[in-house]
């Protein structure tokens, strides 16, 4: 029943938003990971970049897609901790350590471990619309822990255009999707976010995008 | 299965032109797959890429056109919308208007329900007069100033084009009976938008194979005098020749027709480079492989609807 809803809800309501309404132009598609376990490592500016990241992979691999999301934030109330954690089918993350030794990383590994395909936003919240903030070192410490996990970087640009932070009103516009190459982790992890900073520059600068202010 | 229980809408004339159609298109296919015989350097693979399109296309646009009138209709409205969408994500638009592009996308389905509605007077004044006035407001109350006319300017360029001027295609399917004899809004649909397309394939080949002078290098370099002449004038022929079929055009006012559509879609073609040279792309999008987004297929049915509709409305009906 979990299943069917989910599968409805991405398979039928989300393709229709993110293929119809908005509509995506796929660079290099065929780096995409055929099978789990694997990282999308996307630039955050809205509740719409998971579902079109999503809606990149083909449904047969929907059981294993997750996306990683804010604990605080998706499992405030009930209702949509139920809906998160069901249909969106959200990892859900701490962002605060409560306890010294907790380890927040422990879920992301654990769902890596069951062969899943995992949403990640390095920057940790969606931010102002079209910009790029600050990358946290999250990324890095999963690379690490993980160095077999393909991390793909993902560029997406114009989903923050269609549903900024703060909105709820979906205003349609394509949506340009540079997917990178995989990038491996190598001696630590300041260096490999620079070299994560860098993939996504390049695949940023791929082509010109419309002004926006 | 006989026609009747397929509850087609189009006349017999359609469903014959619609058959010539797939014969070019097999014709096509082969005269591809010959060029590329044995050659390995994937030098025509782009080719091969754009006739594959087509025949999405072509299936596409028949079946859209074959069943109701209602369903012709429904199809061009999601065709404006789609072109809206690819010129709305690819100009520069302001933070402020996010709303106000809410509204430019609404005016898509009044616009197309007018049409289905048979409302004459609304269809020709609703962009140019209601949502010009009202977007002008709406933009205005946000209160933003800096920009505000090129933001503007090109929201309404916008309307205009791929809403108000792809929509005479879909107005063409509920013209009332002429005056001089009847004719079938599906078959005048067709005869301009496959003379429209057919314009362009053949001044590219003619470009391709004879062309010299630059036509108007600074838009679209690849343009010559050669190609947009051998093919105004080969569409002028086709035009002749099909007119009798599915329209009630005279002898004189087909060869007028052609040479309208000939010329006229190549001033839309060109436009639309203007208006991708001006922001800095090369194709508008990737929807359709070989051939780009949905702008680059319609560019030049930008200009030859409103003209071919106008011209027939003047003289026919």
């Amino acid at each position: 029943m979990g299943y069917l809803l989910r599968l409805f809800f991405y398979g039928v309501l989300v393709r229709t938003v993110v293929l119809f309404v908005l509509g995506l132009n796929v660079r290099h598609r065929e780096r995409l990971p055929t099978s789990g376990p694997a990282i999308l490592a996307a630039n955050h500016n809205s509740h719409l970049d998971a579902m079109a990241m999503i809606s990149l992979l083909p449904l047969r691999l929907l059981p294993r897609v997750r996306p990683v999301a804010a604990a605080d934030y998706f499992l405030r109330n009930k209702l949509l901790a139920w809906f998160a954690l069901n249909v969106v089918g959200i990892v859900p993350l701490n962002r605060q350590r409560q306890h010294i030794h907790d380890d927040l990383l422990a879920p992301v590994a654990a769902a890596l471990e069951r062969g899943d395909i995992l949403i990640f936003f390095p920057e940790g919240s969606r931010g102002e619309p079209e910009q790029l903030a600050e990358f946290k070192s999250g990324l890095a410490r999963i690379a690490e822990r993980r160095p077999d996990v393909p991390v793909i970087p993902v560029f997406t640009h114009g989903l923050g255009k269609a549903l900024p932070k703060g909105e709820w009103m979906i205003v349609p516009f394509f949506v340009d999707i540079f997917v990178g190459e995989p990038l491996a982790f190598d001696v630590d992890r300041v260096r490999y976010m620079e070299r994560y900073r860098s993939a996504m520059a390049e695949l940023a600068q791929e082509e010109k995008h419309a002004y926006w202010q | 299965m006989s026609m009747e229980s397929l509850h087609l809408w189009i006349p017999p004339n359609v469903l014959w032109v619609l058959a010539a159609i797939v014969a070019l298109l097999i014709f096509a296919t082969l005269v591809v797959a010959i060029m590329r015989r044995g050659d390995t350097s994937g030098r025509h693979a782009e080719l091969a890429a754009r006739v594959r399109s087509w025949w999405v296309l072509v299936a596409v646009f028949a079946v859209a056109i074959s069943f109701r009138r209602g369903i012709a209709i429904v199809f061009f409205a999601i065709l404006s919308f789609l072109a809206l969408k690819e010129y709305l994500s690819l100009i520069p638009t302001r933070r402020t208007d996010r709303r106000v592009l809410f509204w430019v996308y609404l005016c898509v389905p009044i616009q197309y329900f007018w049409i289905w509605r048979e409302w004459y007077t609304m269809f020709l004044i609703f962009i140019p007069v209601w949502a010009f006035l009202f977007i002008a407001m709406r933009m205005v109350l946000r209160g933003d100033t800096k920009d505000f006319l090129r933001a503007a300017g090109t929201i309404h360029w916008g309307l205009m084009t791929m809403v108000f001027g792809l929509s005479h295609l879909a107005y063409l399917l509920v013209l009332p009976n002429g005056k001089a004899m009847p004719a079938h809004g599906a078959a005048l649909l067709l005869f301009v938008v496959l003379l429209t397309e057919l314009n362009d394939v053949l001044q590219y080949i003619w470009g391709r194979t004879l062309g010299r002078r630059k036509a108007i290098e600074s838009v679209s370099p690849k343009k010559t005098v050669e190609g947009l002449v051998g093919g105004a004038l080969t569409t002028t022929a086709v035009a002749f020749l099909l007119a009798p079929v599915l329209t009630p055009l005279t002898r004189m006012d087909s060869i007028a027709v052609g040479l309208m559509i000939g010329f006229g879609g190549f001033l839309g073609d060109v436009t639309i480079s203007a208006v991708k040279r001006d922001i800095g792309v090369k194709d508008s999008g990737s929807m359709i492989p070989g051939h780009g987004g949905i702008l680059d297929r319609i560019d030049s049915l930008l200009f030859t609807a409103p003209l071919f509709f106008h011209f027939m409305a003047f003289f026919y009906f």
